[in-house]
């Protein structure tokens, strides 16, 4: 499974790409790969405020419709509108192409609890 | 993550070392998929998949009488059952609630082979036996044998590679018995997906065997192992009816639209009084088949369904169509449910999307 050395990850495997107080959401290789053939995402609203921990999307493949979590409590200020045409590309590219919103986050030192690569590799085995 | 109540079939093994990710249904760790659901619908539709089936399980009526009282336990007519012909049928209960749905072979004159859903083999014998006849045995032969579907427009190339050039395929829905490596296997003409098919029964030992010498010979057509995944999305675009979502003993046949497979011309069976009753009184609520109109999330079980800003019923079925790219799904409507061609909404986490009401089968081959 990949897993780049630059991002952090959540429990409910999120990646976070951190840039000063925003932070760039989708979620990771393993959680694709388990999830499979993504057919459907639905991003959340701009402007919309979420609460850590809290669902903020929706993934779903053939089989189940699967929550996404804000990693952090914030303001959404961007959403990936080509995953509406092409969810598909959570699967091919999870951390790039296929990354799912931008978050404002409140507190940025809230995001010093988030996993680094090694501590998610160990979850994922 | 496994339950060791769960059971594993003789080819739990095999799905490991393909990879396949492994899901508990009905009391069973299946596969759900090898690779992608996506692919492995295609495999069936365009060319050839093998699935395993050796969950499901397998009941033996036997006896000079055992015809006779089977007419009695099932709604299709028994009687009309040639030797190595089958049918699909019911098990109902008093109040017509569906016990199961099965299919019945009458494998030899008085010897007849029950092929019953996995989750449903204990209710299913406890019926039985409580209401069997004198000089009928019954026997649970479920965990003596495997079983394999086999599926897809290449499966008379793969019949033929398995048995001999000139091997003649059974007629549909006929049983016949085949040799393979010295192995004995019951090939029956049926299936779950739509496409010509054949079910394999044949000793549970012997299963790995069979397994990977249908996998050998069909690796030149394309075949790829499918798991439950591809067999839901593959019956649901046929509309065919999945115990435990479409079918449970809350619902009866006829309000389920499989009528033709219950014959109450016969003076007597469990349910068919409630059932004549059903039939006079009229129905309060129909199985229908639908799809979705524009862009929407994939429909799914439980999903309430409007019409006219009114809740009337909610969803058995539902998927993203894999060959037809747009949501579908069946749900019981209460009555008069609307016609083919009718709108309706489905609710969806509390936003409605605009969908119309189908005719059998939502998938037509092209």
């Amino acid at each position: 499974m990949n897993v780049p050395e630059d991002l952090l990850y959540t429990e409910s495997h999120e990646w976070v790409r951190r840039d000063g107080d925003t932070i760039r959401v989708g979620i990771t290789d393993h959680a694709q790969a388990e999830l499979t053939d993504v057919v459907y995402v639905e991003l959340p609203k701009v402007g919309a405020a979420h609460e850590a921990r809290g669902p903020i999307a929706v993934v779903e493949s053939v089989k189940a419709a699967s929550d996404i979590y804000a990693p952090a409590k914030g303001t959404v200020t961007e959403v990936n509108q080509a995953l509406e045409s092409n969810p598909a590309l959570i699967n091919t590219d999870p951390y790039g192409e296929g990354w799912i919103f931008v978050l404002k986050v409140e507190d940025p030192a809230a995001l010093d609890t988030l996993q680094d690569a090694a501590a998610y590799r160990t979850v994922t085995g | 993550m496994s339950d060791p109540a769960e059971k594993r079939t003789p080819l739990y093994d095999e799905h490991v070392r393909l990879k396949a990710k492994i899901i508990p249904f009905g009391g069973w760790l299946m596969p759900v998929q090898y690779s992608s659901i996506m692919e492995e619908h295609q495999a069936v539709r365009k060319s050839v998949g093998v699935f395993d089936i050796s969950h499901m399980g397998e009941l033996v009526a036997s006896g000079p009488r055992a015809g006779e009282w089977l007419n009695t336990m099932l709604t299709n007519n028994t009687g009309k059952l040639a030797v190595g012909a089958g049918q699909y049928t019911f098990l109902l209960n008093d109040e017509a609630g569906i016990i199961d749905d099965l299919i019945v072979y009458r494998v030899e004159e008085e010897k007849f082979l029950l092929v019953v859903n996995a989750s449903r083999i204990e209710d299913d014998f406890a019926w039985l036996r409580a209401h069997l006849a004198m000089d009928v045995q019954l026997e649970d032969q479920s965990e003596q044998y495997a079983g394999l579907a086999i599926q897809g427009p290449k499966v008379e190339e793969l019949f033929q590679a398995l048995f001999g050039k000139a091997t003649e395929l059974p007629a549909r829905n006929q049983i016949a018995r085949f040799e393979l490596d010295e192995m004995a296997l019951q090939v029956a003409r049926t299936g779950y997906t739509g496409e010509d098919g054949i079910e394999v029964f044949f000793a549970a030992g012997d299963a790995p065997r069979v397994w990977r010498e249908v996998l050998a010979k069909g690796e030149s057509l394309g075949i790829r192992p499918c798991g439950l995944g591809a067999r839901d999305t593959l019956r649901l675009e046929m509309c065919y009816p999945l115990n435990g979502s479409d079918l449970s003993p809350e619902h009866n046949p006829l309000e389920a639209g499989l009528g033709f497979f219950v014959d109450l011309t016969k003076p007597e069976f469990s349910g068919r009084a409630k059932l004549q009753r059903e039939k006079e009184e009229g129905l309060s609520r129909r199985l229908v088949p639908f799809r979705m109109k524009g862009k929407s999330p994939p429909p799914r079980p439980h999903y309430r369904v409007i019409r006219d800003g009114v809740d009337v019923g909610e969803l058995t079925s539902g998927t993203l169509s894999p060959s037809l790219n747009y949501g579908i799904g069946m749900a019981y409507l209460s009555t008069p449910v609307p016609k083919p061609g009718e709108e309706i909404e489905i609710e969806i986490r509390g936003q409605r999307f605009p969908a119309v009401i189908e005719k059998k089968p939502l998938y037509k081959k092209p």
